[in-house]
């Protein structure tokens, strides 16, 4: 990681809500990196927005300090601060062209005319919008106002890019085709992005870092891998993609691998350190797991048999629904890559099957 | 068949009473204008367009006056609505339409009572003038009404709303994030405004002038109320033809004048403000 582009050090945020106080954003420490694409994740309310407009400089924090570069930044006003902001509607100057809308910034900073004429051409060209420059942003598509809003702010080089949930506009197509812009745009201009979004697929694809936030602070922090792969709190597990979440009390651990028993062969493996007679909360992702009719000869495996209770296609993979002794209803991805037909159908019995690697203990309680 | 005439349909009873009450009457004073004669006797269709020509001499000033006012008056309005416009609309909350119709709850009374109750105001030594000058801040002999200062303020007075709505509905419509997004790049508060907020914002004007310059200037009770002879206004003269004097031609010949004066003065000023654009942006 190089050097801090953004960092909020105790950042507090409380709005009064009909005469209610309100915490948006509870003291909240977090550093990104020059160059880094961060994302804020969550849902609606979890306070990201507002973490991203105290970047911006829209809301002063109640407490703490936001720097940008080093520099105290906290209570200096928006113009002032050199990070810009693509909006979730876009807004775009309804009044101004394509071209005068991206050389809005440049021109309030007293850039020089044929430096300005220069910097908006290549930054229509990076963008796929050469020769839109004369249209308003009513005709435009979305996706080409989108585009717009990004070369409006990109065009100034600013310190670091603020999106806030930018493709949330636009449909699904769209969307997948300007994440994988959007991720090229930001490798070639080499800008600190910091991303807000509540669509956990977009953080995953794009980030190199994912703060996953939950009622105004961060439950968890890390590279997409280690956020899908290892949640560290039930929370996280379930709102990032699918997750079965198996509760049980280890009985032993061998050689680092607590066992789960739920009945004669029935078992979970999970490497963790806890004693046994610890509660465990163990999150299992739905593709990691083996289903088949035959019962597996596996020893080193976690093992649960059980009774399919729905199947659902879904074009790359089918979806089980398997009842177990282990609690709560298990979900099984089969990936279609061998079979054209379906490994089980309701009311089968079947064996699940995973590796203990694929078990992460989510909260020792 | 029926789907192509139910549009006609529609419009049938709007035209036939704009045909009825704005055309007939239009061509009956077009052709009162051209006659002559006098009231005893009855007028004659004669094609006497030398009445034009008269009246436009005879009352030139008061005609000047008019548009003088009227311009001052429209002015005023602009400078003293776009602060009430904009407040409302930014600043206004969930009380938007209660302060609206605060704004419009004059306009339930009489546009004359009301009027004449600035009288009260107005006056030497009324509950304005009286105590300032008691204190010593103004000259015993200072007054307003019967001034053109009076005048005008009457007629800032009675077309406010008529300048507030159409801003305020022009102001309403900008999205916060827009003015934003002009803070965001590096635009300060002045600068924001002057760019963005302003802009988008002069339909509402345009609009608003039109609302109220076209009346103010044709406005009759404001001068006479708190007016005096050296503040008359066309409308006056108009009036004063008809009932007093009972000289139709000359009143009529006015009226047209006037008419004439004011839509090539809207014309012109669509034409200076680029109304194309003005109009584009408004259909945004």
């Amino acid at each position: 990681m190089g050097e801090a582009a953004i960092e909020l050090a105790g950042v507090h945020k409380e709005f009064a809500v009909h005469g209610e106080r309100v915490q948006a954003v509870r003291r909240l420490d977090l550093t990104v990196a020059q160059g880094e694409f961060f994302s804020l994740l969550g849902p609606s309310g979890c306070g990201k927005t507002t973490t991203m407009r105290m970047i911006a400089g829209f809301e002063e924090p109640t407490g703490g300090t936001v720097r940008l570069d080093g520099q105290d930044v906290t209570g200096v006003a928006p113009h002032k601060r050199d990070v810009n902001m693509v909006f979730q509607s876009y807004a775009l100057f309804p009044h101004l062209t394509a071209y005068e809308n991206v050389a809005f910034g440049l021109e309030r900073k007293r850039v020089a005319r044929g430096e300005i004429r220069k910097r908006v051409g290549e930054m229509l060209d990076i963008v796929s919008l050469t020769g839109m420059d004369k249209r308003a942003p009513r005709e435009l598509s979305g996706g080409q106002q989108q585009r717009v809003a990004l070369a409006r702010a990109l065009v100034n080089r600013p310190r670091a890019l603020l999106l806030d949930e930018p493709l949330g506009a636009l449909d699904l197509k769209l969307r997948q085709q300007m994440q994988t812009e959007l991720k090229r745009i930001q490798r070639e201009v080499g800008i600190t992005f910091v991303y807000v979004t509540h669509d956990q697929g977009e953080a995953l694809t794009m980030s190199d870092r994912i703060a996953v936030m939950r009622a105004g602070a961060i439950e968890q922090l890390g590279p997409p891998r280690a956020i899908y792969e290892r949640p560290v709190t039930r929370f996280v597990a379930g709102f990032i993609g699918t997750s079965n979440i198996i509760d049980g009390t280890v009985e032993r651990v061998d050689d680092g691998v607590a066992v789960l028993t739920y009945g004669p062969g029935e078992r979970v493996l999970v490497p963790t350190t806890a004693a046994a007679g610890t509660a465990l909360e163990v999150s299992v992702r739905p593709e990691k797991i083996d289903l088949s009719r035959e019962q597996p000869a596996g020893t080193g495996c976690s093992m649960l048999s059980g009774v399919v209770k729905d199947v659902v296609y879904h074009g790359t993979s089918t979806n089980y629904t398997v009842t177990t002794a282990a609690g709560p209803d298990l979900v099984v991805f089969d990936q279609n890559a061998r079979d054209a037909e379906d490994l089980a159908g309701p009311g089968d019995r079947v064996h699940l099957t995973w590796s203990p690697q694929h078990s992460y203990p989510i909260g020792v309680s | 068949m029926r789907r192509r005439l139910t549009p006609y349909l529609l419009v049938l009873p709007g035209g036939l009473w704009l045909l009825l009450f704005f055309v007939v009457p239009m061509v009956t004073m077009l052709s009162l204008s051209l006659q002559e004669g006098d009231i005893v006797s009855g007028y004659v269709f004669t094609g006497h367009w030398q009445t034009y020509a008269d009246v436009l001499v005879n009352y030139r000033v008061q005609l000047v006056r008019s548009l003088v006012y009227g311009a001052i008056a429209t002015v005023v309005l602009i400078v003293a609505a776009f602060p009430v416009a904009y407040w409302i609309a930014f600043h206004g909350g969930r009380r938007k339409a209660s302060y609206l119709f605060l704004l419009l709850l004059p306009f339930f009374v009489s546009f004359v009572l009301r009027t004449i109750s600035w009288r009260y105001v107005l006056t030497d030594e009324g509950i304005l003038l009286g105590p300032l000058k008691d204190a010593g801040l103004l000259p015993d002999d200072f007054h307003i009404l019967g001034t053109p200062t009076a005048v005008i303020l009457g007629l800032v007075y009675n077309f406010l709303p008529f300048m507030v709505l159409p801003i305020y509905v022009a102001l309403e419509r900008i999205d916060p994030r827009v003015v934003e997004a002009a803070r965001d790049l590096y635009a300060g508060p002045v600068v924001a405004f002057r760019k963005v907020v302003l802009p988008l914002a002069l339909p509402g004007v345009f609009a608003g002038v039109l609302m109220t310059f076209v009346p103010a200037s044709s406005d009759y009770v404001n001068s006479a109320v708190l007016g005096s002879s050296s503040t008359a206004m066309i409308g006056q003269v108009i009036q004063s033809q008809y009932l007093t004097s009972s000289n139709y031609p000359a009143a009529s010949a006015l009226s047209f004048t006037l008419m004439a004066v004011l839509l090539i003065g809207v014309f012109a000023y669509a034409r200076a403000l680029g109304t194309e654009d003005v109009m584009k942006v408004a259909a945004r």
